[in-house]
């Protein structure tokens, strides 16, 4: 059983559906939103398609009324994919966008096309779909060339019909090929629409979501209902790493219907009731043994450098140039440190699960739901192929929070309850449990040329390798109950963009991999590169002003790439750039910093105009510009809010976050002890988007993040002299280093 | 079983609660299927949860279903809805101010009680209003935006 979501109703296709399935209907958000409902069964009829995104038939459905549904493999976490992959099938297959529909995240129905992460969505899931759209638009024009009887060179697709390049009347898609299947490969020779001629890809059309999402009647994961649902909450232990010694079944008697699920050590509650469920998980009385395993966030960094250690790796090697630190008079020595933080989504993390009869859906704001099918089913000790996960949305995660942990609840629930069980974490699980970005520390090492410019460069990085013992992420209620888990996510591209995007003879960047971390890691926003980006940008600004040059002027003379200049250039002019050889130390300061994000992708620079308080150390942001190359733009206003949220979310991790805990919990459990940026802290941003309409779409879900942190610390250095190496720039950490007059 | 008559969104509606504490928030999620408004941190940190209580921007996290008897309570979807938007909605979508979507039932609510008392807000009085309501995605500048849109001054 199960209910696909199919986003932006069709009303044509769900009544249809609706009369061949009798009616009989998972009614998922019956109460909410009927109409929506109905369009679950639409879906539903198609179970049993294909799903190799090899085939077309695994990302496209055309129905008889010339509709199109797309199976996408990837999601929208709320970062505009949906809007941007109607806009490519509408350009590429010729229809207008609002008759594509989506479909996504569906194990049983949609393509397996990777995770929704590493900014990857446009770039690899949106080229995939657009070269399908262009073998579907290949295809339809072949069926009607045979029906018109004109050569398929004569015909073109418009407004979801094949028709002749001189005019007349077309042929609709449905009258073509709907409700049947195209029954061939995706063809990679397809040919693309030039950009020349586009009409829908690069417009800032709205976002389809955005109406349902302000009038409270957006399907979220956290609204999914299910007939003869209950509600569970998952109880953790008070440290990590205890043992459940014994529960008192007891002491939840007073509450109707309230039951314990316990499995080894992993403990949870059900009610028919949610507000009965969290009452039972407060009122629960349940014994653990003391457990005290970690190091506490005032230790991480004698941590890492104690290790233990997996492995060193040295990721960059040109040249040689510890021999050319050595050869130098002088060298610039710096140490950079990045806390631990959360993912701090706003919902706490929900998941629905019904394990039934020898099979198990579940419900989910995964990332990944096709790798999370495979846990799950090991864990239900099941086939693959008996376990469905469907993605709904959920509360921006902006990397694996708790979302897949919620799910592993939920089935454990669901398997002891038979019947369906809804898993919602409260906000102290949220913080206190979701895999955390892990520490990064990192040593630069310089040294300048006569001239000025970078002769030597050498970065030592400690991070975590991922979780020990386990390539990749585990999951609590696994670890809990002693089941044996299979790799889900890893912590992401960790080591990436450590060495600077700017000339330099002698580069090494070594990594020390920690064979642990000292709370459970997995991937968060741009992985490990804001820290690595910003320990190179503050030490460029270092090296540009221990050579007297301008750090603008610095940066453009190591650069070669045009596209890289230009970004640098266009942010200049849009913060009104002053050039400066030393800081101003007026207390109000600009920075600027720059990305080649992962060394091959999105291009981005930022600047700041920010004002420090020396007496308070508070750092008063006024304008953030930033100008920002991905290639192809498919919707301009989109990839401008996405520019937005990675700069003030990064502002905010810059600023204010790291996890507090001690030797046996986290302690940060809420947003008085872990405050993220609010309203009054939010600046005037400044964007400049470049379009390369001829050039591949990069990724924009991450690029702009890195640059934020080495343009604040710049700015602060400008403002006030004060060179800050550990995040969050505290007024603390600000005061401080004014009274130790650093740099 | 305690029964509780709540006049949400204009009309009557009776429900049940063991727990007259139960906080308004599970009632109108779970009993009545109002879900525009969302748990985010049952302390009153965040406003996911916000609704209007007589016309005042409330927690409804903290607000316990005893208390809401007899008064005057209007949920998001009662404010408008995707093809009859209330001003303050139409001028979010207008300014394409929400991402993931989950703080927004607050930002909405506490605007529309903002422009209630204060229809032309200035900028900084809008930031000050949505200072308690927390956003993750970063969507603060378009929710500014949408704010002053709706007041006439965009």
């Amino acid at each position: 059983m199960g209910a696909a979501i199919v986003h932006a109703a069709n009303p044509r296709l769900s009544r249809r559906a609706l009369l061949k399935s009798g009616g009989a209907l998972v009614i998922g958000f019956g109460l909410v939103n009927p109409a929506l409902a109905q369009v679950l069964a639409g879906a539903e009829r198609l179970i049993g398609k294909p799903l190799d995104p090899g085939e077309l038939d695994g990302f496209f459905a055309v129905h008889a009324d010339g509709s199109v549904t797309l199976f996408s493999g990837k999601v929208d976490l709320g970062q505009g994919l949906r809007v941007a992959y109607k806009q490519i099938v509408a350009e590429e297959l010729g229809i207008a966008p609002d008759r594509v529909f989506l479909v996504e995240g569906d194990t049983a129905l949609t393509p397996d096309q990777g995770p929704t992460a590493g900014s990857t969505g446009v770039m690899r899931g949106g080229v995939q779909i657009r070269r399908a759209a262009a073998t579907a638009r290949e295809a339809l024009i072949r069926i009607a060339s045979e029906q018109l009887g004109l050569p398929a060179e004569e015909l073109e697709t418009a407004n979801g019909e094949v028709r002749s390049k001189t005019g007349g009347k077309g042929i609709g898609f449905g009258a073509l090929i709907g409700d049947r299947r195209f029954a061939m490969k995706v063809d990679a020779k397809a040919k693309l629409k030039d950009p020349d001629s586009y009409t829908v890809v690069g417009k800032p059309l709205p976002r389809p979501d955005v109406p349902a999402k302000v009038t409270g009647t957006h399907p979220f994961v956290h609204d999914f209902k299910l007939p003869g649902m209950l509600h569970g909450r998952s109880i953790r232990p008070p440290s990590v790493g205890a043992k459940l010694v014994s529960v008192d079944e007891g002491s939840i008697k007073h509450i109707p219907g309230a039951r314990v699920v316990r499995v080894d050590d992993f403990l949870g509650v059900v009610a028919e009731d949610e507000w009965d469920a969290v009452s039972a998980a407060g009122a629960l009385k349940a014994t653990w043994s003391q457990s005290a395993p970690l190091v506490g966030n005032m230790g991480v960094r004698d941590w890492m450098l104690a290790g233990p250690f997996e492995s060193d790796q040295k990721i960059v090697n040109k040249g040689d140039a510890a021999a050319a630190l050595g050869a130098a008079g002088e060298k610039l020595e710096a140490t950079y440190y990045w806390p631990i933080q959360t993912h701090g989504s706003m919902g706490p993390s929900c998941a629905v699960a019904d394990v039934r009869d020898g099979a198990a859906t579940v419900w989910s704001a995964s990332q990944a739901t096709h790798k999370f099918r495979n846990v799950y089913a090991k864990m239900l000790d099941l086939a693959p192929d008996k376990v469905r996960v469907i993605y709904l949305d959920g509360s921006g995660c902006y990397g694996m929070n708790g979302h897949d942990d919620a799910g592993a609840d939920a089935i454990l629930l669901a398997r002891a309850a038979g019947r369906p069980v809804r898993v919602q974490w409260s906000r102290a699980d949220e913080h206190g449990w979701d895999p955390k970005g892990p520490p990064q520390m990192l040593k630069m090492q310089a040294a300048l040329t006569p001239e000025g410019k970078i002769a030597a460069w050498r970065a030592e990085m400690w991070i975590p390798k991922a979780t020990a013992g386990l390539p990749n992420v585990p999951l609590l209620a696994a670890l809990e109950a002693g089941i044996a888990q299979t790799p889900g996510i890893a912590t992401g591209l960790i080591s990436q963009n450590g060495d600077p995007p700017y000339a330099a003879d002698n580069v090494e960047v070594l990594v020390h991999w920690l064979k642990d971390s000292p709370l459970r890691p997995s991937n968060i926003r741009a992985p490990g590169k804001i820290a690595n980006s910003w320990a190179v940008e503050s030490f460029v600004d270092e090296l540009a002003l221990k050579a007297g040059k301008d750090p603008l002027e610095f940066r453009l003379a190591g650069l070669s790439n045009p596209r890289g200049i230009e970004v640098l250039k266009r942010t200049a002019a849009l913060i009104g750039w002053k050039p400066r050889t030393a800081p101003n130390r007026s207390g109000r300061g600009q920075g600027i910093a720059y990305v080649h994000y992962k060394h091959n992708e999105t291009l981005v620079a930022i600047g700041m105009d920010v004002e420090v308080d020396r007496r308070t150390g508070a750092v008063r942001v006024h304008r953030i510009a930033c100008a920002h190359d991905c290639g192809q733009v498919i919707n301009s206003d989109a990839l401008k809010l996405q520019i937005e949220g990675n700069i003030l979310q990064t502002l905010s991790r810059t600023l204010f976050e790291e996890v507090a805990f001690d030797k046996s919990r986290v302690t940060s459990l809420d947003w008085a002890s872990y405050p993220i940026l609010t309203f009054p802290d939010a600046p005037e941003i400044l964007i400049d988007v470049i379009d390369r309409p001829k050039e591949p779409p990069l990724g924009a879900g991450e690029a702009a993040t890195t640059p934020v942190p080495g343009a604040l610390a710049n700015a602060i250095l400008d403002a006030v002299g004060a060179r800050l190496r550990a995040v969050p720039f505290s007024r603390e950490r600000i005061k401080e280093a004014l009274e130790r007059g650093a740099a | 079983m305690a029964k509780f008559s709540l006049m949400v969104n204009g009309r009557v509606q009776s429900v049940d609660s063991r727990d007259p504490a139960q906080p308004l928030l599970y009632v109108l999620r779970n009993a009545l299927g109002l879900t525009g408004a969302k748990y985010g941190c049952g302390l009153g940190q965040c406003g996911a949860c916000t609704v209007l209580v007589d016309g005042e921007a409330v927690r409804s996290c903290q607000f316990p279903v005893s208390a809401a008897a007899g008064r005057k309570i209007t949920t998001v979807e009662g404010l408008g809805t995707p093809d009859k938007p209330h001003p303050v909605q139409e001028a979010f979508i207008a300014e394409q101010a929400a991402q993931c979507g989950y703080c927004v039932n607050g930002m909405v609510m506490t605007s529309a009680a903002l422009l209630q008392k204060n229809p032309k807000p200035t900028p900084d009085q809008a930031k000050e209003a949505l200072a308690a309501n927390l956003c993750r995605c970063g969507t603060h500048q378009r929710i500014v935006r949408a704010v002053m849109r709706a007041a006439g001054r965009a």
